[in-house]
């Protein structure tokens, strides 16, 4: 302490209170900030500019790109004292920034992005735009390597990077893109229509979890558990209050108003929000502290007084499962958490007469969501009620959560989702907001909490590592006869969605396939690792990488050509599913296979061409798979109710609570509402899930949103048309013509202008008010698991074509192709927006992406695909109608994802005669499985 | 309680030296590797930021020597036209990171952070690079090879600033090569990476060898043997079959999250023989 007085001392000039003067966007600023504070901080905290995002504070993922004299530079490694006289571009200034050349690039960009899809959830594409804004700068006609070496240190985590790179290609050269082209009433559907919400996804204007601070927010920490397992004890906090001028309060499990535990499926919640005696994984909470912001920030953590004792932890699935294991729930014997079956017809007796048998075991790891956006939010107390804004996928299950954790009623809680910058699973958990409930709850002040990125891939959910056993037989005619498969998830310390995995895997497993006998077992085990929960696809991407590998080897020992068995196998209309359920119509698989027969020819015949050059290390293949994917809950309940309200002026709220993560359904729902009143796109104003305006549209996931919220707002707009045509009183056929002064009503040759602001209102300020739900007709599963878990499916088939280097284990994806049955595809480019974020996702899934609790908690460790990463992915979009969705529209979030890590891993067998057995096939074991068949058979022979 | 933290950016190396000799206990430059090393944790240090320091930052020719001053970043590198044994470095310089990494991440920083992976670490170990470090007590010179002793280990002294990088100019003509291997494109910390330089007679033979590996050990490491075996031979595509594992002996790899121990063995080995192929190649 005297060191540092003393030189502070001697420094004449630079002391630490000089304010900083800068310019930013063109504009003179002074800030009074601290002159070690990094830029991200200053722009967002001092400045307001939040349209910087921070995502990593590392420098590894470029969120916080900002141009410094109009170089490109991570804001988080910026000192605000080293801009001092400098001149920094945010997101915000683009529009208006000119260029050396005299022309507007980054305005330019942005619209250049909205028309191609290039932002989806929008917190990655700040930093992309400002890249590419530098890139144009210095390079007016870059090429696709130029654009990818640019944008190569910002991150994406949901658009697979392809559209970006066309969009900054066609910026480069296209002056003018007209984003917005608004299609004619009744027209939406099918359209190309730009993100409803896009804008402020591209001018840094869109608030996230940690874009808004309420005046006088205090901060919320939570103090985790560094054990796989540990017993603790508090000592002394009256100690640390005092060493702590600042802290205000410190809550443990004792001060939780309600009850001390929570999850997404009720009848197996078991997460406390504090631990109470002993943490059960590495990351926990036990405590959090909450005060001035800056004092909670600069906390060591190691100073609180908790005592750790650490306890011998499980970490694996055998060891959970060995007899003798202690239990990490008493309740749960065998640490079993729960069990899956899906039986029908005999397996054995077919198995037995089958002529050709093939058997495999596959393991997978941990997959960390990665979102770019870390879990934030902030919490006030109003009255007798709570009030949460944050990121989140499912404000209703919060809403119940959270009630339950405080120990009020589920009306008095508020949950205000912001814009979610990624979510893909993760964040239909809670985080951040029990903490926050319960301090604004006992301090009666605004309190906030914003995850780190450590914090977030330590605490929060990931996607179950499997282990799959399974069998399969087929005849010399290379039909199916039977599949056995058995499959143990480590679920981690608590439940989360790990039910939910165990019975979606055994309906799935078969693959969209007519298999007529069929065994699927499955367990959600538990261990002392941070819960596995719900990840794009809830454990059938793990499966299908077992599945589609075995009918690879099944196919090539009857000698027959892989995509051609999987024609021959195809699911159909009258075929039954595993769970003897007949679909009849909307069974668009043999769709998807068959066209990409032409691109599968070519590309076997390239690929052998390219083999049997003299080409050193690398080797080509060819890789297809198939995927089916039910939409909604497996045989539960998951309603949505659509309110869309006519207003005076003649516009529509549309009370959108299907939260939008980016996937697009601010935009799908109202296209789908806006035909089914016949109103034209601009009319409506989307009105947010806030729970205290918005009813339940149920939680965005299980690709359920298009499907059931869809209907809903189907309905709903149908319903409002019938109530307008009432007041009017013209009949069912007439047409609705939008006009300046309201509504006119064409019924034949007689014409009924509504005069809508002469009009009385309803209770909820609207002339109309129409309401809608829907709940997707299901039935239950029987013992076996036979019924009818899902009304509609999607359907598809991924081809990957693939380079391996065969001396370093390293494999480049050259091109994938996917075919979609979308039944409908409401709005093209945001479903390619979905496949080829899907693509990227599977591609990371089956090439790099493995997290190890306790290891590379961060983003230079565990790593996702960059932008360099991603090959040219062609959709193919096949529309076969389901007769339930709206305008027979099925689900595409979680399909996208899951043929393309089993596409890739055939193409790896194709192309160097080697199956991975654990995935993902990073370079060390893919040179080590090359190597192991060399030297057991030199003909490269695959072995189990 | 946390520890008071300062903040001086200097105008001059002697204001510098003068703070850093009177107790200043962190040197902010680039910030690359200043802030991801705080994790979780805030400013508590007494800094120094050097940024300020403009005359440090460049390169320059001089009769012997080229020197890089201790603020170039990798972007300057990039962008500096310079002669063929230093492409290597340049390729280097490109896979540092990304491009705002390279914007702002200086060549002394890496060197001083003395991470195992550090990108720049082999191309100017295979250049034969020394460091310049200045201090109120004066200047001194030390090979890079003997500067970097340890992860994250160096022989500066808290005092000291690393004030250039200065490469001989003995073999500038030579050919050069560098190769990163990561298990993604960008953004990557390398699984192994090689420098080659590869000096070759008129008639083509080999008459100098240089080749560093780096993410195989704590330092980055020479491959010494192997350099002398070389030399003599003819520069051409088979010289890379030269190259044996034992040639590999000194490096001692770990296993961590990125690869097997085992594997950066073998993979090395590749890259050293494409590394070697490729600087013959060019002759």
């Amino acid at each position: 302490m005297d060191r540092t007085q003393q030189m502070t001392q001697n420094a004449p000039k630079e002391s630490i209170i000089d304010p900083i003067a800068f310019r930013v966007n063109g504009r003179p600023v002074t800030v009074g900030s601290l002159p070690w504070q990094r830029l991200s901080r200053v722009l967002r905290d001092d400045l307001g500019l939040t349209g910087t995002k921070v995502g990593c504070d590392a420098g590894d993922c470029g969120a916080c790109t900002v141009l410094l004299n109009g170089d490109p530079v991570c804001a988080c490694l910026v000192a605000a004292g080293q801009v001092e006289g400098c001149d920094v571009t945010t997101v915000e200034g683009l529009a208006e920034r000119t260029s050396p050349s005299g022309d507007f690039l980054g305005r330019r960009l942005q619209e250049s992005f909205l028309s191609h899809g290039a932002a989806q959830c929008g917190a990655c594409t700040p930093g992309m735009l400002v890249a590419a804004t530098a890139l144009l700068e210095q390079n007016s006609s870059p090429n696709e390597s130029d654009v990818m070496d640019a944008i190569g240190g910002v991150l994406c985590r949901c658009t697979g990077y392809r559209k970006i790179i066309t969009a900054i290609l066609d910026a480069s050269t296209n002056c003018a893109h007209e984003w917005f082209v608004s299609p004619n009433a009744g027209a939406a559907v099918g359209n190309r229509l730009a993100r409803l919400d896009g804008k402020r996804k591209i001018d840094g204007s869109e608030v996230f979890g940690a874009d808004e601070t309420p005046a006088g927010a205090l901060a919320v920490r939570a103090i985790r558990s560094p054990y796989d397992r540990a017993r603790f004890h508090f000592e002394d906090f009256k100690a640390f209050f005092r060493d702590n001028p600042g802290i205000e309060a410190v809550f443990t499990a004792n001060d939780v108003p309600g009850i001390n535990c929570y999850g997404v499926i009720a009848k197996f919640a078991d997460q406390p929000v504090f631990a109470e005696t002993e943490a059960r994984y590495r990351g926990e909470a036990v405590a959090a502290i909450v005060g001035d912001a800056a004092v909670v920030e600069s906390l060591n953590v190691a100073d609180f007084p908790v005592r750790w004792e650490e306890l011998p932890a499980i970490r694996d699935i055998d060891t959970a499962l060995a007899e003798g294991a202690e239990l990490i729930h008493d309740h749960r014997p065998e640490n079993v958490l729960v069990r899956g079956r899906v039986v029908r017809g005999d397996v054995d007796l077919a198995m037995a007469s089958a002529d050709v048998i093939a058997e495999a075991e596959y393991e997978t790891g941990f997959v960390e969501h990665a979102y770019i956006e870390p879990e934030a939010g902030f919490a006030r107390r109003v009255g007798d009620q709570i009030e949460i804004q944050a990121c989140t996928q499912s404000p209703y299950m919060d809403r119940s959560d959270i009630a339950a954790i405080l120990g009020i009623a589920p009306e008095r809680v508020r949950i205000i989702p912001t814009a979610v910058g990624g979510g893909f699973g993760s964040k239909l958990d809670l985080s951040m907001q029990p903490f926050l409930a319960i301090a604004a709850w006992h301090l009666r002040k605004p309190v906030r909490m914003v995850y780190s990125r450590t914090e977030s891939i330590v605490s929060t959910t990931k996607r179950h590592p499997a282990r799959m056993r399974l069998r399969g037989g087929c005849n010399k005619d290379g039909k199916l006869v039977a599949l056995d498969f058995a499959a143990d998830f480590n679920t981690g310390a608590y439940s989360s969605w790990g039910p939910t995995v165990s019975a979606r895997v055994p309906v799935h497993a078969s693959g969209p396939y007519y298999v007529p006998h069929y065994r699927a077992l499955t367990r959600a085990v538990h261990t002392n690792l941070v819960p596995a929960g719900a990840f794009r696809g809830f454990g059938v991407p793990q499966a299908a990488i077992a599945q589609e590998q075995l009918y690879d080897e099944l196919a090539d020992r009857v000698g027959m050509d892989r995509l051609e068995f999987r024609i021959l196998n195809a699911l159909d209309g009258t075929t039954p599913t595993v769970t003897g359920q007949v679909l009849g119509a909307g069974v668009g698989i043999r769709a998807c296979f068959e066209a990409l027969r032409p691109r599968w020819k070519s590309a076997r015949s390239e690929a052998a061409k390219f083999n049997r050059l003299p080409s050193g290390a690398l080797r080509r293949g060819v890789g297809v798979a198939g995927m089916w994917y039910g939409c909604g809950n497996t045989s539960l309940p998951n309603p949505s109710t659509m309110r869309i309200g006519l207003k005076r002026d003649g516009r529509i709220a549309l009370h959108q609570g299907a939260v939008d993560i980016g996937q697009g359904s601010n935009t799908i729902v109202t296209q789908i509402c806006a035909d089914a009143l016949g109103a034209p796109i601009e009319r409506f104003d989307l009105v947010s899930g806030d729970t205290a305006i918005t009813p339940d549209c149920g939680k965005t996931s299980a690709s359920r949103q298009t499907l059931v919220t869809g209907r809903a707002a189907q309905m709903a707009g149908e319903k409002l048309r019938g109530g307008i045509l009432k007041l009017a009183g013209a009949c069912e056929c007439a047409s609705l013509v939008w006009d300046d002064a309201g509504i006119t009503v064409r019924d034949g040759a007689e014409s009924h202008a509504l005069m809508l602001k002469d009009l009385p209102l309803d209770e909820r300020g609207y002339v109309i008010t129409s309401e809608a739900t829907f709940d997707p007709p299901t039935s239950p599963l029987d013992e076996n698991g036979q019924g009818s878990p899902y009304c509609v499916y999607g359907f598809g088939a991924h081809m990957a074509e693939i380079e391996v280097d065969i001396e370093l284990g390293t494999v480049r994806v050259l091109r994938v192709t996917a075919a979609h049955d979308v039944g409908r595809a409401i709005n093209p480019t945001l479903i390619e927006g979905q496949i080829e974020g899907g693509v990227a996702q599977g591609l990371g899934m089956a090439l790099m992406e493995e997290f190890f609790p306790g290891k590379g908690e961060n983003l230079h460790d565990y790593l996702i695909p960059s932008a360099g990463d991603i090959p040219p992915v062609e959709s193919i979009l096949i529309e076969d109608p389901s007769p339930v969705g709206p305008f027979g529209a099925k689900g595409i979030g979680e399909q996208a994802v899951i043929p393309t890590a089993p596409a890739i891993l055939n193409a790896l067998h194709d192309a160097i005669g080697v199956r991975l057995r654990k995935i993902p096939a990073t370079p060390d074991r893919v040179l080590a499985a090359i190597q192991a068949a060399t030297n057991q058979n030199t003909t490269g022979v695959s072995r189990g | 309680m946390s520890t008071q933290a300062s903040y001086i950016k200097p105008k001059t190396v002697n204001e510098a030296t003068a703070l850093l000799a009177s107790g200043a206990t962190r040197i902010l430059s680039g910030g690359t590797d200043f802030y991801p090393s705080l994790g979780e944790r805030v400013v508590q240090d007494a800094v120094v930021d050097i940024s300020g320091l403009g005359d440090l930052r460049g390169i320059s020719t001089e009769p012997d020597y080229i020197r890089i001053g201790g603020l170039t970043t990798w972007t300057d590198v990039i962008r500096t036209p310079l002669p063929r044994a230093l492409y290597a470095l340049k390729s280097a310089a490109r896979e540092v990171g990304s491009v705002q990494i390279q914007n702002r991440g200086t060549v002394a920083g890496n060197l001083c952070n003395a991470s195992p992976a550090a990108d720049g670490v082999p191309p100017l170990l295979a250049l034969d690079a020394e460091v310049e470090l200045i201090s109120q007590r004066g200047v001194r010179r030390m090979p890079l090879a003997e500067f970097i002793v340890g992860n994250r280990k160096t022989h500066r002294r808290g005092d000291e600033l690393l004030s250039a990088v200065l490469v001989p100019r003995e073999l500038e003509n030579a050919a050069s090569k560098f190769v990163k291997l990561g298990a993604r494109r960008y953004l990557v910390i390398s699984i192994s990476m090689v420098a080659v330089v590869l000096k070759m007679s008129e008639e083509e033979t080999v008459l100098a060898a240089r080749i560093a590996v780096g993410s195989c050990s704590a330092v980055a490491r020479r491959l010494p043997a192997l350099e002398h075996e070389l030399v003599g031979l003819p520069a051409n595509r088979d010289l890379g079959a030269r190259v044996r594992p034992e040639h590999l002996a000194s490096l001692s790899p770990i296993d961590d999250v990125r690869a097997t121990a085992e594997y950066r063995m073998k993979a090395s080995l590749q890259l050293v023989r494409r590394a070697v192929n490729a600087c013959a190649e060019k002759s």
